[in-house]
C-alpha cells in the first residue's frame, strides 16, 4: 500500500498515520526488525581490515621471535671513494695545505677571496667580543639580534628588493623555502640538473614535480601546454593549483646559465611563478654582483623569489631569500628551517655584512673574476681526454672524461688519479661528490675547477698546464 | 596523567613527572576565549573585505593579479586575527650576549602590531628566562674566548666547501674525536646545523620498507627527516611504553601493510628532553623494549646533552646506562655549549656509513672553525680537561637551580609540567588572553619570558616556558618566581581556589584577547 503511493504524490501527515494503522502485522514486524538491525550496525565496533588478525597469541610470539632485522647500516668498504676525507690544515684559503702538501686552492668556492680578508675577520672579532658565539635560541625566542636585522636589511637593499629573510644554513634555505609555498597538489616545473637541496625541498613539499630537460625551453613550453590542456578539463581545480618554475642562476652540476628572458616570457604567458636559486651567481654575475637578473637586465620584481646561500661569494655560513614582502614575509611563520632552528651566530652575520660592504665598494672585482674564468676556460680547452663543462664566465667548472670507460667506478678512479697527480704538484682539486642512489638525474663523474679572484694569471696558466700533463699521463 | 615512578628495578633513581590536569572551569574559559577571538576575527575580516577597515597586509603585484593566488585566505585566518594581536611577544630583538641577563631593543607599534618601530633605546639587564643557555657558555669573557678569537684570526669565518670535497678541516677532526670521548662511544661526526643533522641523516639510515616509530611530541626536524626518508611512520603516545610495545608487536607480527613482507628495520625516534613538555624520555624501558624486539634506537639529545646527568653527559648518564645501548646518539651544540651545529655518535660502522652516505657530508657546507673551537673549549671545560672544576660546577649549579625553581613554582601552586630534573620548565597559562598579558607584564618587570600557544602546543594548553641556566643566581630566580604578576594572572594552581575573584579574572582574561 505504501509502494502504491508512487512518485509525484504529496504525502499528507494524516494519510501517513492512517496507512500505519491499516498496514498488515507482518509488514510492521519486518520494518521493525530492519530498523533494529540498522541501529545495531551503527553502534557496533568497526573493524579495520588491517587489524583483522587471524594470528593466535602463540603464533604472534613465534613471528616476533623469528624476525631478524637488517643491520642498522650496511658495511662500508675501506676504499669507498668518499670515505677518506682530505684533511685541510689551517684555513682553506688561496694557499691551502691539504694532507700535508702545500697547494694553490682550486677547489673551495671562495670566489671573491673574502675568506681570509682582514676587514671581514676584524668585523667578526668585534662581534665575538660583543655577542659571544652562539645565539642560544630560534628567531622567535630571543634569537633575533640587531646584526641579523641589519644583515637582512642590507641584503634587501643590495638586491634592490623589499625584504629578505635569513637562514642559518645554506642547504636549509631553498629546502625550507619551497615547501612553504608549494603544497600537496601544486605543480612545480623544475630543471633536470637542479641541485640536491632543491630536490629535497621538492620532496618535502609533496607537490607534483615535472622535470624538463636541462635548459630546454621548448621542452618546458611543451609541459606547460600539456598542463594548460589539463586545466581546461578541470577549471575549478586549476583555479586553486599553484604553479612554479624552479631554476638556478648558474647551475652547480653543469656550470650553465639559465635562459632567464625566455623564462620570464613563459611566466607571463602561462601564469606561472618563478623561483630562482642563485647560490653560484650571487656575487659573480652582473655589473654589481647582483646575480643573473642584473646580468640579463631584468626587473627584479619579475622574479617571485630569489634564494641564495652566503657560503660561496660572501665566505660566511647561511643563506637568504629575497623578494617582495608579500612573498617573503610568509616564510617567517612557515619556513621550517627559520622557525624551528637556532639563528645564525652573530659573528658570521657580522662577517657577511662586512663582505657585503667590500662587494659594494669594489664593483670591479666581478669583472676581474669573469676575466679569470674566461682565461682558464680557454686554457683548459683541447686537453685530450677531458671535456670542459660550463659557461666561459662561470667560476665553477667541471672537467669530465671525454670517453667513459663504461663503469662509473672506473671513471672515478681515473679522475682520482688525475686529482692526485695535480695535488702532488701543488694544485688542489677535488672530484664533484654526489649521492649516487639519491640523485634524480645523476651527473657524470667530474673534477671541479673553481676560479677565485685571488688566483694570479700565472697560477691559472700553470694549473692548466699541470692538468694537461696529468690527463696525458693518466689517460694515455 | 603520566605520574610515573619506577617500573620494577629498571630505574636507579626516582622518576617524577607530573602533567596535572586543569580544573574544568579553566578549560571552559579557554575555549570561550578562543571562541570570542574567532568571532571577532570573522568580524574584522568582514570589515576588511568591505573596505570599512584599512587592510595592512601586503598584496600581490598588479601584473600578477590574475595568477593563481599564492595563499588561501583561510590558511592565514589564525595568523591575521589571533596571532597578530599578540605578535609583539615574539621575535624580540636583543643587542647583547644572551647570557643570564640581556639587553632588549625597545620596540613600539603604532598600528596594533602590524608594523614595529625601534625607538633606539635599549632595555638594559632584562633577566633572560628564554634562551637555551643551560650551562652558561653564552659569555663574552675575553679569557674564556681567547682560543676562539685565535682560531677566528687564523682560519677566518667561511669554509666554502663540503666535508667530502675540500671542507674537512683539522678542527673538525679534533672536535669529532673530542665528542666521541665525551660521550664514551667509538666515533662521532659533526654537522653545521642541528636541524639539518636530523633532516639529512635519518633519510640516510632508513628508507622504503623500514618502519619508524616516533613519539607524538617529536621536534619538527625529526618529523621532517622521517618523512623525507620514505619509511612508514607510526606514532606512539608521548612517553607511553604500553603504546610503543603494542605498536612493536603489531608491526613485527603483521609486517608491511598490504604485502605483509617483513620490515627491513625498525627505528624508534625519541628525544632526551622534550622542549615543550619538559619531560624526560623513559630510557631504561625503551632500551629493554628495543632489545626484546630487536629494534634500533635514535635518541635526539638536543636539550639534554650537557644539561642532565651528574657530569653533563645527557640522559644516558642520568639513568646510569651504557651508551652502547643506544644505537644512534644525536645532539646539538646550540643549547648547552653556546655554539651551533649538531653531531651523531655511535659505533664506528655507523659513523663511517654517515661519512659516505649522509646528505650533509656530500652537499652541505661544513661547520665553520671558530664555532668548532667554541664547542671544543666548552666541552673541555665540562670534561675538566682545562684543568679546572668549572665545568662540573656549572653542571651542579644548573641542577640546583632547576630543583629550586621548580620547587618554588610548585609551592606557589602553579601547574608546571615535566620532570623534576628537567631545566625546561613549562608553566601552564591555558587562556589565550593570558599569553599576551603575561609576557608583556613580565617585560615591564624586566624579565624576558617565552610564551607558546597554538599551533606549537595543543589549543587548550598555552604555556610560558622558562629555561633555567647555570648562570642564573638565586636572586634572579627569586625575582622571577616572586614577580607578583605571576600571582595575579596565573591563578590556576591548587592554592588559587574557585573564588569569585579568580573566576571574574579568568573571564576577563578570556575576553582580553580581543582587545589586546
Amino acid at each position: 500500500m505504501m509502494a502504491a503511493a508512487g512518485v509525484g504524490q504529496q504525502w499528507v501527515l494524516v494519510e501517513m498515520v492512517q496507512a500505519f494503522y491499516e498496514a498488515p502485522a507482518y509488514h510492521l514486524i519486518l520494518e521493525g526488525i530492519l530498523i533494529l538491525w540498522i541501529i545495531r550496525l551503527l553502534f557496533s565496533k568497526t573493524y579495520k581490515l588491517q587489524e583483522r588478525s587471524d594470528l593466535t597469541p602463540k603464533e604472534k610470539e613465534e613471528l616476533i621471535e623469528e624476525w631478524q632485522p637488517e643491520p642498522l647500516v650496511p658495511p662500508v668498504s675501506k676504499d669507498h671513494p668518499a670515505l677518506n676525507y682530505s684533511v685541510v690544515s689551517g684555513p682553506p684559503s688561496h694557499k691551502i695545505i691539504v694532507n700535508g702538501k702545500e697547494c694553490i686552492n682550486f677547489a673551495s668556492f671562495n670566489f671573491l677571496g673574502l675568506l681570509d680578508n682582514e676587514r671581514v675577520k676584524n668585523a667578526a672579532q668585534a662581534s665575538l667580543k660583543k655577542y659571544g658565539v652562539g645565539t642560544c635560541g630560534p628567531r622567535g625566542f630571543y634569537g633575533t639580534f640587531d646584526v641579523h636585522l641589519e644583515l637582512e636589511d642590507r641584503l634587501a637593499k643590495f638586491m634592490r628588493t623589499e625584504e629578505s629573510i635569513m637562514y642559518s644554513y645554506g642547504f636549509a634555505t631553498i629546502a625550507s623555502a619551497i615547501p612553504a609555498y608549494s603544497k600537496r597538489g601544486d605543480i612545480v616545473f623544475v630543471d633536470e640538473a637542479a641541485c640536491f637541496a632543491i630536490q629535497k625541498g621538492l620532496q618535502a613539499s609533496r607537490s607534483n614535480i615535472k622535470l624538463f630537460k636541462h635548459n630546454d625551453m621548448a621542452d618546458l613550453e611543451q609541459l606547460l601546454k600539456e598542463q594548460e590542456l589539463e586545466d581546461q578539463k578541470n577549471p575549478r581545480k586549476a583555479r586553486v593549483t599553484r604553479r612554479f618554475i624552479l631554476a638556478e642562476g648558474l647551475y652547480m652540476n653543469t656550470g650553465d646559465i639559465c635562459p632567464l628572458p625566455e623564462l620570464i616570457k613563459l611566466k607571463y604567458k602561462y601564469k606561472v611563478r618563478i623561483f630562482l636559486e642563485e647560490s653560484l651567481s650571487f656575487g659573480v654575475l652582473g655589473e654589481h654582483g647582483r646575480g643573473v637578473t642584473e646580468h640579463f637586465g631584468i626587473n627584479i620584481d619579475d622574479i617571485d623569489l630569489i634564494s641564495a646561500n652566503m657560503e660561496n661569494s660572501l665566505a660566511s655560513i647561511g643563506g637568504f631569500c629575497c623578494g617582495r614582502s608579500f612573498v617573503i614575509d610568509h616564510q617567517r611563520l612557515s619556513g621550517q628551517g627559520y622557525c624551528f632552528s637556532a639563528s645564525l651566530p652573530p659573528l658570521l652575520a657580522a662577517a657577511a655584512i662586512e663582505a657585503l660592504n667590500i662587494m659594494e665598494e669594489n664593483p670591479d672585482i666581478f669583472q676581474v673574476l669573469r676575466e679569470k674564468c674566461k682565461r682558464i676556460h680557454k686554457a683548459l680547452q683541447r686537453i685530450s681526454g677531458l671535456v670542459v663543462v660550463g659557461e666561459s664566465f662561470s667560476p665553477a667548472l667541471h672537467l669530465q672524461l671525454e670517453e667513459t670507460t663504461g663503469s662509473r667506478e672506473n671513471d672515478m678512479k681515473l679522475l682520482k688519479r688525475i686529482v692526485d697527480y695535480c695535488m702532488n704538484r701543488g694544485i688542489a682539486l677535488t672530484q664533484a661528490r654526489y649521492l649516487e642512489k639519491e640523485e634524480k638525474c645523476l651527473p657524470p663523474p667530474s673534477i671541479r675547477v673553481v676560479v677565485t679572484v685571488e688566483q694570479t694569471e700565472q697560477e691559472l696558466d700553470n694549473a692548466a698546464l699541470i692538468i694537461r700533463e696529468a690527463a696525458q699521463s693518466v689517460l694515455n | 596523567t603520566k605520574n610515573g615512578i619506577s617500573n620494577g628495578g629498571l630505574y636507579k633513581r626516582p622518576f617524577n613527572e607530573h602533567f596535572e590536569q586543569a580544573p574544568m572551569y579553566v578549560a571552559v574559559f579557554t575555549y570561550l576565549g578562543f571562541g570570542v577571538g574567532t568571532l571577532f576575527g570573522y568580524l574584522r575580516d568582514f570589515m576588511r573585505a568591505w573596505g570599512l577597515e584599512k587592510c595592512h597586509l601586503a598584496t600581490e603585484r598588479e601584473e600578477q593579479k590574475d595568477f593563481v593566488p599564492l595563499y588561501q585566505d583561510f590558511e592565514n585566518f589564525y595568523t591575521r586575527n589571533l596571532y597578530m594581536r599578540i605578535r609583539d611577544n615574539w621575535n624580540r630583538p636583543i643587542c647583547s650576549v644572551p647570557g643570564p641577563q640581556f639587553d632588549l631593543m625597545e620596540r613600539v607599534t603604532d598600528d596594533f602590531n602590524w608594523t614595529f618601530r625601534f625607538t633606539g633605546r635599549c632595555i638594559k639587564d632584562v633577566i633572560n628566562m628564554g634562551s637555551y643557555n643551560y650551562l652558561g657558555f653564552a659569555e663574552t669573557d675575553a679569557n674564556a674566548l681567547k682560543t676562539v678569537a685565535d682560531v677566528l684570526q687564523r682560519y677566518g669565518t667561511g669554509v666554502c666547501s663540503t666535508r667530502q670535497e675540500m671542507g674537512n678541516i683539522d678542527k673538525h677532526v679534533e672536535l669529532e674525536n673530542l665528542v666521541a670521548r665525551f660521550l664514551d662511544v667509538e666515533a662521532a661526526m659533526v654537522f653545521g646545523m642541528g636541524f639539518a643533522t636530523n633532516s639529512m641523516n635519518i633519510p640516510a639510515l632508513v628508507g622504503k620498507g623500514c618502519l619508524i616509530l616516533s613519539d607524538e611530541l617529536n621536534h619538527t626536524s625529526l618529523v621532517l627527516g622521517a618523512r623525507l626518508s620514505g619509511a612508514t611512520i607510526r606514532v606512539f603516545k608521548h612517553n607511553n611504553m604500553q603504546s610503543l610495545e603494542k605498536l612493536l608487536r603489531d608491526a613485527i607480527a603483521h609486517g608491511q601493510p598490504r604485502s605483509h613482507r617483513a620490515w627491513k628495520k625498525i627505528l624508534i625516534l625519541v628525544e632526551g628532553i622534550y622542549s615543550m613538555e619538559g619531560s624526560i624520555v623513559r630510557l631504561p624501558e625503551i632500551v629493554t623494549l628495543k632489545k626484546k624486539y630487536k629494534a634500533y634506537l635514535y635518541l635526539d639529545e638536543a636539550h639534554s646533552i650537557g644539561a642532565v646527568g651528574p657530569t653533563g653527559r645527557g640522559v644516558v648518564e642520568y639513568f646510569g646506562m651504557d651508551p652502547d645501548d643506544v644505537d644512534v646518539l644525536m645532539g646539538t651544540f646550540t643549547k648547552s655549549f653556546g655554539a651551533a651545529g649538531g653531531y651523531i655518535a655511535g659505533k664506528k660502522e655507523l659513523v663511517d656509513f654517515l661519512r659516505t652516505h649522509s646528505h650533509s657530508a656530500t652537499y652541505a657546507t661544513s661547520m665553520c672553525p671558530p664555532v668548532a673551537e667554541q664547542i671544543i673549549r666548552a666541552m673541555k671545560c665540562v670534561m675538566g680537561l682545562d684543568g679546572t672544576t668549572q665545568g662540573l660546577q656549572r653542571v651542579c649549579q644548573l641542577s640546583e637551580n632547576t630543583r629550586y625553581f621548580r620547587q618554588r613554582l610548585h609551592e606557589m601552586g602553579f601547574i608546571v609540567y615535566g620532570n623534576d630534573d628537567s631545566p625546561v620548565v613549562p608553566l601552564l597559562l591555558y587562556m589565550p588572553g593570558k599569553i599576551g598579558a603575561f609576557a608583556r607584564r613580565m617585560l615591564d618587570k624586566n624579565i624576558g619570558v617565552v610564551v607558546v600557544g597554538f599551533p606549537a602546543t595543543p589549543i587548550g594548553e598555552s604555556r610560558a616556558r622558562f629555561c633555567v641556566s647555570a648562570a642564573h643566581t638565586r636572586e634572579m630566580l627569586d625575582t622571577v618566581s616572586g614577580a607578583d604578576v605571576l600571582m595575579k594572572l596565573t591563578s590556576d594552581g591548587k592554592g588559587a581556589g574557585r573564588s569569585y575573584k579568580s573566576v571574574a579574572l579568568n573571564l576577563s582574561n578570556s575576553f582580553c584577547i580581543c582587545f589586546s
